[in-house]
């Protein structure tokens, strides 16, 4: 389990890797709050596969916190765009 | 290894698979409306896999209860947000990619079957 949460962990990281080079090349505004959703995607990834290394919950609140936290983000920058313009 | 060990791996390496490829697509897609597509679905699918996989090596019942908290969530949260961000770029006039085969929405528009002008604009 070990190997493979490692494995895991680092496919987490080269894919939020990418991300991160989207959230930096834009061009737009839509695009960098894309970019950032699937980064929030990525993390609580990262949190449930750590769970799952060690077998313990400690960390699962924060998991849902997160997920409920992303997508209000997500909404009111969404309602910006409109306002403002990307 | 038991075999639930066994099916957690595969279901996580499956998901990170998944979110790899999404990382990928939202890197190379050409613009805002095809990266959402990369973004929201196989995202979504990995994080569900990923969740599964953790879910089956939890001991306590609450804890798998929060991962399926976790997967509600999401399943209900990800096609609105990416509904809103894609409503949001379009009319803020974001532009589509020259590879875009077909726009409904501007043909739409032209033909004045609703108007973008007409959109009920939720004053926020």
């Amino acid at each position: 389990m070990i190997l493979v949460t490692s494995v895991a962990l680092g496919g987490v990281v080269v894919a939020g890797l990418l991300c991160l080079l989207r959230l930096l090349r834009g061009p737009s505004l839509a695009d960098r709050i894309v970019a950032l959703d699937a980064l929030l995607v990525l993390i609580v990834s990262g949190i449930a596969i750590d769970a799952a290394r060690t077998g313990e919950g400690t960390y699962l609140e924060v998991l849902v916190v997160a997920a409920l936290l992303g997508f209000v983000g997500t909404v009111n920058v969404a309602r910006f765009i409109e306002r403002r313009g990307a | 290894m038991s075999l639930g060990d066994v099916v957690a791996s595969a279901l996580i390496l499956t998901g990170v698979a998944l979110s790899i490829t999404a990382g990928i697509g939202l890197h190379r897609f050409p613009d805002v409306f095809a990266r959402m597509h990369a973004a929201t679905k196989p995202a979504t699918l990995g994080l569900v896999l990923v969740l599964a996989g953790a879910a089956i090596r939890m001991d306590q019942r609450g804890d798998v209860a929060k991962l399926l908290l976790v997967m509600a969530l999401q399943f209900l949260t990800a096609p609105v947000g990416a509904h809103m961000v894609g409503r949001a770029a379009y009319r803020a006039g974001t532009e589509l990619s020259p590879t875009t085969s077909c726009d409904e929405l501007a043909r739409d528009d032209a033909a004045g079957v609703h108007g973008r002008e007409e959109a009920p604009h939720d004053g926020g």
